[in-house]
């Protein structure tokens, strides 16, 4: 059972966007960072446990040739292994920061290309693996970007061809020591997935095709995937066969958000927030999947939904328009 | 490209306007147009002192034009009321422009130059059609459409508004924002269909209507669900941080009063969902090994047909029809809303009947008017002390036995002799011929001072 905490108050409201939350938890200072977009801004802040905010920043999308000023499609702090950087990615380009969002280290402007006059152009998906930070683009290709241990000399390694729809987001789980095993998946406007094999140079080991419902969300964890779709449905996968392990009808609307912690939390713009267990059947070695438990956040079209600590007791949710962030935690 | 359907709008304006003689008309005459009125008749008080005004002050005849309204045609204010035609001679007499002064009479002749103006042979019907006709015919104009499809950025707030000030228009989009997708498109065609039904008789501007839906389906119909999720955000990012309330979505219980628009947890579900509740287990072989239902929170039925896209057919989906059709309780009282859309009950083109029948009965009580013998098809009115039909016949359910009916009767109409009486008072209200030609104002004054 969860009971809903103080809500954070936001500067600016949330827009409505997928993935619209992102949580980087520091535990040894005992503080958590959230990071919301808001349209053309995305605002930071850093709250103590009891939801107290700390500090907040406002970081803008930056401009590049256009009339109107570029809005931003999602905000990610990307774990490596020796630094954390905070990822913007907007229809300009791509902003890499310092964890605080106070030093820029690094700008790539998209290039239209061979973007046709109607096609929008973006970035969108950001996920870290390994050294690597991937971001996704609106003509289905990951750019996948070489990060050094400090300092600004990011490099682009290369520019994944999976997808021919826009990428909608990234999934990545530390390789688990094996050679031969997938730790990136990457989802599409199609409802494609695609499941790699980091390195120096990605390997694409499987494709899961998604008849033209949009996979909007998707998670990698301990060899499963999980993604959500555009129906409300949520489906879990093996990451390296692609076989499907289990399908929920678990939302009325388009799945907006995933986490996964060992729970699987799922939210839509139905406005529920499920929290499912997860759990491998001794023999056969299926999944099992059980509800624990469903939130309603009444007349909020839920845009973003995080876990707020590694062992799942607490989450939080953000809202269309709405300015804060609204915790819940477990009794 | 704004500018570009600015000049688009612009010239359509203009040359709605040039169309107009050149006559010294002001620059708005559509616009002043829009503000004509049906005015209650003033007070009894009024009408002595226009009377008395014109006995007064009367200057002599300016030359005019042979089309001149005729002295005995009557007052502007007092031309439209139904069973005008009906009163006394000498209250139409009295209401006439013969007691009036030469700004009646210019009143009267600026409406006769305005109706020719704006007449347009093709447009029958009343005042409020040929409003919509000319409104729907702007904004469907192929120009500003062609304008408004090539392929471009979010209009700011600002820019947004000031084009639709020019063109005047009041649709409502209404915000509900849990729906999927495509359904973005059959709100749309819900949209056009409603309009449609507005300028039935007019086969130019349905013709325009028509092109816009062809338009509308090349355009947005081939989209995949993930384009129309990404037009749908960018639209939202439009709407993001305004609050305004709007006045029949608060009484639709479809807004609350903070602003937020109300997302049921029930209905119909979007086509291509299906009803949430299901998990279904598979192995590696793809069998189903499990089926379990978890509680979900909502109560969702599923939707039973997938809309139509075509140019005609059952859209499935209701959002987008016309909120202002349903019948609803008159309301005396309107709360504050930051934008006030006229919430007029029944939708009609025609007068209302009711109406009719009402403003009867007041000028039979006013007097002078013969009590007809009903003709039509709903004689008079009836009296209703509750908001609705249903809320009276419950009322008479409810009714505990004891209390016996009594019929109380008002002797509402006139008889003979009170009639008689008055027409004798208003007979004292003769015209003198000679009219008494005074020198100063404050003479007149004093003169009329006297004779009360």
């Amino acid at each position: 059972m969860f009971r809903r905490e103080r809500s954070i108050p936001l500067r600016g409201s949330a827009a409505a966007l997928c993935n619209n939350l992102s949580v980087l938890q520091l535990p040894v200072r005992n503080l958590t960072h959230f990071g919301v977009v808001h349209g053309p801004s995305a605002q930071l802040l850093s709250a103590a446990p009891e939801g107290v905010p700390l500090a907040q920043r406002q970081l803008q999308a930056k401009e590049g040739a256009g009339v109107s000023p570029p809005l931003i499609t999602q905000v990610h702090w990307c774990v490596l292994p020796f630094r954390v950087l905070l990822v913007l990615t907007s229809h300009r380009g791509i902003q890499m920061y310092e964890s605080d969002g106070s030093v820029m280290v690094y700008w790539h402007a998209l290039d239209a290309g061979d973007a046709s006059l109607v096609q929008a152009v973006f970035a969108r998906g950001i996920a870290a693996s390994g050294h690597f930070i991937c971001v996704g683009m609106w003509s289905g290709r990951v750019l996948v970007f070489d990060i050094p241990a400090k300092g600004p000399n990011i490099v682009l390694s290369e520019e994944l061809a999976g997808h021919q729809t826009p990428v909608t987001d990234i999934a990545t789980e530390p390789a688990q020591g094996q050679d031969c095993v997938a730790d990136v998946v990457t989802a599409d406007d199609s409802g494609l997935l695609c499941v790699w094999r980091s390195g120096p140079k990605f390997k694409l080991l499987t494709r899961i095709p998604g008849f033209g419902v949009p996979c909007p969300s998707v998670q990698l964890w301990q060899g499963t995937i999980a993604a959500g779709y555009g129906n409300g449905q949520v489906r879990l996968y093996e990451a390296s066969t692609g076989t499907l392990h289990v399908q929920i009808d678990a939302h009325a609307r388009a799945i907006c958000a995933l986490d996964l912690a060992p729970e699987l939390l799922s939210a839509a713009e139905d406005t529920f927030v499920h929290i499912w267990k997860l759990s491998r059947s001794p023999e056969g070695g299926y999944i099992e999947v059980e509800h624990c438990h469903g939130e309603c956040v009444p007349d909020t079209q839920v845009c973003g939904a995080r876990f707020c600590d590694p062992s799942g007791s607490s989450f939080a949710v953000t809202g269309y328009d709405l300015a804060e962030i609204l915790r819940f935690s477990s009794m | 490209m704004l500018r570009a359907a600015w000049r688009a709008l612009s010239s359509i304006r203009t040359q709605a306007v040039t169309q107009a003689p050149v006559l010294g008309l002001p620059g708005g005459g559509c616009a002043k147009l829009l503000s004509v009125q049906r005015d209650l008749p003033s007070r009894p008080g009024g009408l002595i002192l226009r009377a008395a005004r014109g006995y007064a002050t009367q200057k002599p005849v300016q030359p005019s034009h042979e089309d001149d309204p005729l002295p005995s045609m009557l007052l502007k204010d007092y031309q439209d009321i139904p069973g005008i035609e009906k009163v006394d001679d000498v209250v139409k007499k009295i209401l006439s422009l013969e007691m009036a002064n030469q700004k009646e009479k210019l009143k009267i002749k600026k409406e006769q130059l305005m109706k020719k103006v704006v007449e347009n042979p093709k447009d029958t019907g009343s005042l409020e059609a040929r409003i919509l006709n000319d409104i729907i015919s702007t904004m469907f104009n192929r120009k500003f459409m062609e304008e408004l499809f090539k392929p471009q950025e979010l209009y700011s707030k600002k820019a947004l508004r000031t084009v639709y000030d020019r063109l005047a228009h009041a649709s409502i989009m209404r915000l509900n924002q849990a729906s999927m997708d495509k359904d973005v498109l059959l709100v749309t065609f819900n949209h056009l269909d409603a309009i449609k039904g507005f300028i039935q008789d007019s086969p130019t501007i349905l013709h325009q209507v028509d092109e816009t839906f062809q338009q509308l389906t090349e355009t947005y119909g081939g989209l995949s669900a993930g384009e129309f999720q990404l037009i749908r955000q960018t639209l939202l990012i439009f709407f993001q941080d305004l609050h305004i309330r709007v006045s029949i979505f608060l009484k639709d219980k479809v807004q609350n009063s903070s602003g937020r628009f109300v997302l049921p947890v029930s209905g119909p579900l979007p086509w291509g969902t299906k009803v949430p509740g299901l998990i279904r287990t598979f192995n590696h072989k793809g069998e189903e090994v499990r089926k379990a239902e978890f509680k979900h929170g909502g109560s969702y039925v599923a939707a039973p047909k997938e809309g139509s896209f075509e140019l005609y057919g059952d859209r499935v989906l209701k959002l987008g029809t016309n909120m202002y059709s349903v019948n609803r309780p008159v309301e005396t009282h309107m709360s504050g809303a930051s934008e006030n859309l006229a919430a007029q009950t029944q939708e009609s083109i025609a007068p209302n009947p009711l109406a009719k029948e009402e403003l009867n009965l007041l000028a039979r009580l006013i007097g002078g008017m013969e009590i007809k013998k009903p003709s039509g098809p709903e004689p008079g009115f009836r009296l209703n002390l509750f908001t609705t039909d249903e809320e009276e016949e419950q009322a008479a359910l409810t009714r505990p036995e004891e209390l016996s009916y009594e019929v109380i009767n008002i002797q509402a109409t006139q008889d003979q002799q009170t009639n008689e009486e008055l027409a004798r008072i208003m007979g004292e209200f003769e015209i003198l011929d000679q009219p008494r030609r005074s020198a100063s104002k404050g003479d007149d004054l004093l003169a009329m001072m006297d004779e009360l």
